[in-house]
């Protein structure tokens, strides 16, 4: 029974208490960009979620064959290849979807959300654990896509998914399909999602530890995020 | 030939900013502007390396992936040449000009996972590849592109870690406190951006 609770615990921490956007301010490229439309948005879920699944689960598996020196070329190798999955599959099936991300589907390859739950977890832990803690961190980032996609399109185009909403009602404020609206709209949801989480405030900064490469960033010793910002307080107190 | 450069490099730069416009590394942009020093080196770092990896993988794909019908490795084929790439720097960095990898070095490991640098070595090949000369002038359009992206990743960031200098100093209200408030200025920098919308085209078209 206790198993099967943190069994749950892996897949649920993804979707609110550690959300990869709201809360960890991971792939914030890909959020901003591709969330100008609510379904290009759940596109770029799905195909993250998809690779984020794969990648932990096949890195779970291999977490003992991989040399703990070469282990971030070999994450990113094989991330890389289900991204070019992903990509081919998306070229055959939906072309339409494949030219609205654009550039933004094979940079999932770079989407810090993934290299950083393959450093952080999947090369830690078994297989099923990874693949919930894959497809909890997918659905968080899926949802949150969504939601941004949601307001996006409704303020910015009167429409969701594509059915108008908002016609006759309100002219639709097309600064929130430019990049402005991206941010505002991005501020203010990290604002509210602070607000309802435990700690009751939004993240100070991008946070040290969530970073896929915190262990070789030469400012933080040791894995150790507390070592990162006291070093730059101390060098803020010096300046 | 020279007014097409210009107009690519004055383009990269203001009306089409990675940062800005095209939501190209975030995550430097956020997380290291804070500090105009840090911004700076951090930028520098990606010029030389967009400029670095652009040469190298635009001939990789043109010459050989592509004549071998292997176009669809592009992905994981650019994105070890960049880790290649980094790593290489990295070392003939420290070895070579210490104070230089002093300076900078500490942002190369952190330009590997950087969108930025991986987005603009395939930008530039959906943007100008030629298929009848690959190894001409479009190669230079590319090295100009990838070269006035650096700059305006420099532009944006140097803009925008005044900006939060600005910002340490003010009131804001606990709700938006922290990460949220930096958003809301990133906006208001990214409203100043479309302005420089169309400026190229009126300049040089």
């Amino acid at each position: 029974m206790k198993e099967k609770k943190s069994l749950f615990h892996e897949f649920s921490k993804g979707i609110l208490k550690e959300n990869p956007v709201l809360r960890l301010v991971l792939g914030t490229c890909a959020t901003l960009a591709v969330t100008t439309a609510a379904s290009n948005a759940i596109g770029m879920g799905l195909a993250t979620t998809f690779v984020l699944v794969c990648s932990n689960a096949v890195i779970s598996l291999l977490r003992k064959v991989i040399p703990d020196k070469v282990r971030i070329p070999a994450f990113i190798t094989i991330i890389a290849g289900f991204v070019t999955i992903v990509q081919l599959i998306i070229q055959a099936y939906s072309p339409e979807l494949d030219s609205a991300l654009g550039v933004f589907l094979p940079l999932i390859v770079v989407n810090c959300i993934i290299l950083g739950r393959a450093e952080m977890y999947a090369s830690k832990n078994t297989l099923l654990p990874s693949i919930l803690d894959g497809l909890g961190m997918g659905v968080g980032f899926t949802a949150t896509l969504l939601a941004m996609g949601i307001i996006r399109e409704l303020l910015g185009a009167g429409t969701v998914f594509g059915v108008p909403i908002l016609s006759g009602f309100m002219d639709p404020i097309i600064i929130f399909l430019l990049p402005p609206g991206g941010f505002f709209v991005f501020g203010i949801l990290i604002a509210i999602a602070g607000k309802l989480s435990e700690e009751g405030h939004a993240p100070e900064a991008l946070g040290c530890a969530a970073c896929p490469m915190a262990a070789s960033c030469s400012k933080l010793k040791d894995g150790n995020a507390e070592a990162c910002t006291a070093e730059t307080k101390k060098e803020e107190a010096e300046s | 030939m020279i007014k097409s450069l210009i107009a690519i490099f004055l383009a990269a730069i203001l009306t089409e900013n990675y940062i800005l416009n095209k939501f190209l590394g975030i995550c430097p942009f956020l997380g290291v502007s804070k500090k105009l020093n840090t911004a700076v080196g951090m930028s520098c770092a990606v010029i030389a390396v967009m400029v670095i990896a652009t040469a190298v993988t635009w001939p990789i794909y043109t010459l050989i992936l592509v004549p071998n019908n292997l176009a669809y490795l592009q992905t994981i084929v650019f994105i070890l040449i960049i880790a290649a790439l980094v790593q290489l720097i990295e070392t003939i960095m420290h070895k070579y000009m210490p104070p230089l990898y002093n300076a900078l070095g500490i942002y190369l490991p952190l330009i590997t996972t950087n969108c930025a640098v991986l987005g603009v070595t395939m930008l530039v090949i959906d943007k100008f590849y030629n298929p009848a000369s690959p190894m001409g002038f479009s190669y230079v359009q590319a090295l100009v592109n990838a070269f006035g992206s650096g700059v305006g990743f420099l532009v944006a960031m140097v803009i925008f870690a005044g900006v939060r200098e600005k910002l340490e100093m003010c009131d804001v209200p606990k709700f938006l406190k922290g990460l949220p408030i930096t958003l809301i200025a990133a906006s208001l920098v990214a409203v100043s951006f479309l302005g420089f919308s169309g400026l190229v085209d009126g300049m040089l078209g």
